[in-house]
């Protein structure tokens, strides 16, 4: 196997993983302060892609596109925060689970009635596509090297963000203490509409991302979310470093795993054998890393002790 | 008011079972086969309802073993419709198409699988458990996917419906009772089970944990036990499952499915006997009637849903009794 | 001197600077109450989650009846018998009293994995409970669903409970929180006479109630025992004077 390949296959799997973060920050985010779980996360990731379809073909413009998902996304997330999720924040699991599992319903089949059942399509902008030679002569697509480094500039910021700035001070201290930031006359229905939006705009702005690679479709978002889930429990809740290290734990277990286990199985199994082993196998490899995880910190890498 | 529940109980199945009876009367064999899959789908929820209702765990993961139990069917139904022998890796055994052999695979598969699941998702608790199970479930549908010695996406289809000794499974009705008196059989099992000491050892570990530890009792390990004779049921239902549309495929282990298991139980009542079986009647005809007006009928139905978790906590049976189901 | 029931050997947990514990060593006599008093924050909580197996501490051990019962964890140390009540009331509140009472049963008779039989139709469960419940004054309720109790019936049905399990030693936290001087006076009664059966240990901020009942008191401040004694040589004790008023006479 080629050094080339190795490294070509390595920065996929970092490509993975810096969108599974932007996904996973957003849903760690809203744990943590809100003590929610929204299972209607992945929509709002579709919401992105729609949107950044819908635009960049009108005009043309994939930063009109990145934008139109960015705005779309957080609108959206403000407008469910505000008439549904707000009333299920002290409501058991199970409501929370039911009302966002709810809401993927309606969101998805109400895209389905504005957009139709065909996927659609999502251009590279013509500046980023095609390939780009690294350094030692390694050929990799510009664009999801964009995604790369886009990813890394989104996840700077919200470290920025989060220690660096007043909102970041009062989210932080949301995941203390509520009534204490409360008392302090926070307004905190208004700290929760802004976390639940940012959250919603950063996945957003990963379905835009990733829908210019694969089909922009109803439905797309959930096994994104479900990815996500995995990193977070690997990471541990409420981190967003653990949701960092958890994701790209998790981008490259999968991209890897995908490419080498049926090889490694062809060292000692006949190759039909070998690619069906490797590719269930593969196709196991990160719930196997999460259970692995778990069993080693049942909190997760980052999470604090339960 | 046990003996009002008693009444309701029954009211409930005397309706599921006078549908079927009066469809077989007009001869429309098709409702005859919709009342079969709400009563495949009752006790696919009943299983649920036991981990979910008296064990407070909120299970997201529970089309594995539905899926596992549809599997299990197909790919003895499989192997004993093709002539060829099955190889576990230990031995090799033959297919079979009697139902109660596949249903005892399936339920001992569905109760293993369950427990090593369990093992690994108890560690935790609260959120943690829901998506791990929804991630085990994800990693279920995958594996299908990716199995192509049985069809891989495009799942299995067996051409005959399996055989069970005395009645002739292909005549709509006598399938129908067939599934219909697991149900009642599972029902009374569950009953049972829900006032035993056990039951009462795992409500109360469901409300409260430290009173639970307290009193000297295992709180993993009744969660576990749990877990495996949830899973048990909800597979044996899978297998029905499987043996009515004749065709199992990975969709059986997806999260969509395990989201309307919950959802079940949840329009029903949580936590009671015969909720379930409310909730699988009202969603198979939601199902029914409003699929047959729009195809987007989930829009209403995540509606409904919204409303039931925003306004009434106790779902339909709490409409009727007044009361709230259980608290998860 | 007989033979202590209960004893903790030099218990310690810190979290992080803080000492929650610190050398903690106390007995339990036969028939005594032992009362455990301190400020808040001075770590009665910590060591009692100690001794009954819901926090593990950095160092020392607990035995019971001379038994070293350090490594059990919760439900092992009930079941070897130790009853503990709560501060907040650890209920089944969807369930009736009797359920609750029953509960107790299941859990010391290690009954849980029985399946099939009806726990409130067999005779041994339901006398025990019953007994429990007649004891406290709430047999009239048993079929009361517990979120209907009043807090003083919560913290009747609490000490219930505890005494289905039948154990060797009680530990009871703050059982007399919140209930009237009339509720007080009545459980104050009734623990006088519970020690009879097994001794109690009584962490407890009604100090009247404290006087009244205990054989001996411990005083806790900072995690560390800074005097045990009879009711008098308390009330006489200079560290506790100290640590309650500050006057250093």
């Amino acid at each position: 196997m080629s050094t080339i390949l190795i490294i070509e296959q390595i920065l996929n799997g970092l490509q993975l993983g810096i969108m599974l973060f932007l996904m996973a920050a957003g849903l760690t985010l809203i744990f943590g302060v809100m003590g929610l779980i929204n299972l209607a996360h992945g929509s709002l990731y579709m919401v992105g892609a729609f949107a950044a379809s819908t635009v960049a073909n009108l005009t043309g413009s994939f930063l009109a596109a990145l934008v139109a998902a960015l705005t779309a996304a957080a609108f959206a997330g403000a407008l469910v925060e505000t008439l549904i999720i707000r009333r299920l924040y002290r409501a058991p699991h199970l409501d929370q689970v039911l009302a966002t599992f709810a809401l993927i319903l309606i969101f998805s089949e109400g895209t389905r009635l504005v957009f139709g059942s065909f996927p659609l399509y999502l251009d590279i902008p013509s500046a980023l596509a095609g390939p780009i030679t690294l350094p030692g002569g390694i050929a990799y697509s510009k664009y999801r090297l964009a995604l790369i480094v886009i990813g890394l500039v989104v996840a700077l910021g919200l470290w920025c963000l989060i220690e660096r700035t007043r909102l970041g001070t009062q989210i932080r201290a949301g995941e203390n203490d509520r009534e204490m930031i409360a008392a302090l006359g926070v307004d905190i229905s208004k700290l929760y509409t802004i976390v639940f939006a940012l959250g919603a705009a950063l996945a957003g702005l990963a379905g835009a991302l990733v829908g210019a690679i694969q089909s922009v479709q109803v439905g797309m978002g959930e096994p994104v979310l479900i990815l996500a889930f995995v990193v977070i429990v690997i990471g541990g809740i409420g981190s967003i470093r653990g949701a960092f290290v958890g994701a790209l734990l998790v981008g490259l277990t999968d991209t890897l795993g995908g490419v080498f286990l049926p090889e490694l199985f062809a060292l000692f199994l006949e190759p039909g054998a070998a690619q069906r082993t490797g590719s269930a196998l593969a196709s196991m490899s990160i719930y196997i890393l999460m259970g692995a995880v778990l069993v080693w910190r049942p909190s997760g890498l980052f999470g604090a002790r339960a | 008011m046990r003996i009002h529940e008693t009444a309701v109980n029954t009211a409930v199945l005397l309706a599921l079972l006078s549908v079927p009876a009066f469809a077989w009367w007009t001869d429309e064999p098709f409702t005859i086969t919709l009342a079969t899959r709400a009563a495949v789908l009752a006790l696919a929820a009943v299983g649920l309802n036991i981990l979910l209702g008296i064990g407070g765990l909120v299970s997201f993961g529970h089309a594995v073993f539905f899926g596992l139990g549809g599997y299990a069917m197909a790919i003895l139904a499989f192997h004993a419709q093709n002539y060829t022998e099955l190889n576990l890796g230990i031995g090799v055994i033959d297919g079979t198409n009697s139902m109660p052999v596949i249903w005892l695979v399936a339920i001992i598969v569905s109760a293993i699988t369950a427990c090593l699941i369990g093992l690994l998702s108890l560690r935790t608790s609260g959120v943690y458990f829901i998506m791990i199970t929804l991630a085990f479930g994800q990693m279920f549908y995958y594996f299908a996917i990716s199995w192509s010695t049985y069809g891989g996406e495009d799942g299995v289809s067996i051409y005959v419906r399996n055989q069970f000794p005395g009645l002739n499974t292909l005549d709509p009705i006598q399938f129908f009772l067939l599934c219909f008196g697991l149900l009642c059989f599972t029902l009374f099992v569950t009953a049972r089970v829900q006032r035993s000491a056990f039951g009462v050892a795992l409500n109360a570990t469901r409300q409260s944990r430290a009173r639970a530890e307290a009193v000297g009792l295992r709180p993993v390990r009744l969660q576990l036990v749990a877990f495996a004779l949830s899973g048990a049921i909800t597979g044996l239902a899978g297998a029905l499952f499987a043996d009515l549309n004749r065709f199992v495929s990975p969709s059986m282990f997806s999260w969509q499915l395990s989201g309307e298991l919950i959802v079940l139980v949840i329009i029903g009542g949580v936590g009671r006997l015969i909720g379930p079986v409310i909730g699988a009647c009202v969603f198979v005809a939601l199902e029914h009637l409003l699929g047959g007006l729009t195809e987007y009928w989930h829009i209403a139905l995540g509606a409904i849903l919204l409303g039931i978790v925003l306004f009434g906590r106790g779902g339909v049976l709490g409409l009727l009794t007044g009361q709230d189901g259980a608290r998860v | 001197m007989s033979e202590a029931v209960l004893t903790t050997h030099k218990l310690c947990k810190r979290f992080g600077a803080l000492s929650a514990t610190d050398d903690v060593s106390i007995t339990l006599l036969p028939d005594e109450i032992h009362a455990v008093i301190g400020p808040n924050g001075a770590g009665k909580s910590t060591l009692i989650q100690q001794i009954c197996g819901s926090l593990r501490p950095d160092s020392g051990r607990v035995e019971l009846l001379g038994r070293d019962i350090s490594i059990f964890d919760t439900a092992a140390r009930a079941r070897a018998g130790i009853a503990r009540t709560f501060q907040v009331s650890q209920l089944a509140m969807e369930d009736t009293v009797l359920q609750n009472a029953v509960l107790g049963a299941i859990g010391s008779r290690g009954i849980s994995w029985r399946m099939w039989r009806n726990a409130q139709q067999t005779p041994t469960l339901i006398a025990r409970a019953d007994t429990a419940l007649e004891r406290v004054g709430l047999i009239e309720h048993r079929d009361t669903v517990c979120a209907n109790l009043s807090h003083g019936q919560r913290r009747q049905l609490e000490v219930a409970v505890a005494l289905t399990l039948e154990p060797k030693a009680f530990i009871m936290d703050e059982p007399m929180a919140g209930l009237g001087a009339e509720g007080s006076k009545t459980l104050t009664a009734f623990l006088d006479g519970l020690r009879l059966e097994a001794p109690i240990l009584l962490v407890e901020h009604d100090m009247d109630a404290v006087f009244a009942l205990a054989d001996r008191i411990s005083v806790l401040v900072y995690g560390k025992v800074i005097a045990t004694g009879s009711a008098a040589e308390i009330r006489n004790s200079a560290a506790v004077r100290e640590a309650y008023l500050g006057d250093a006479t």
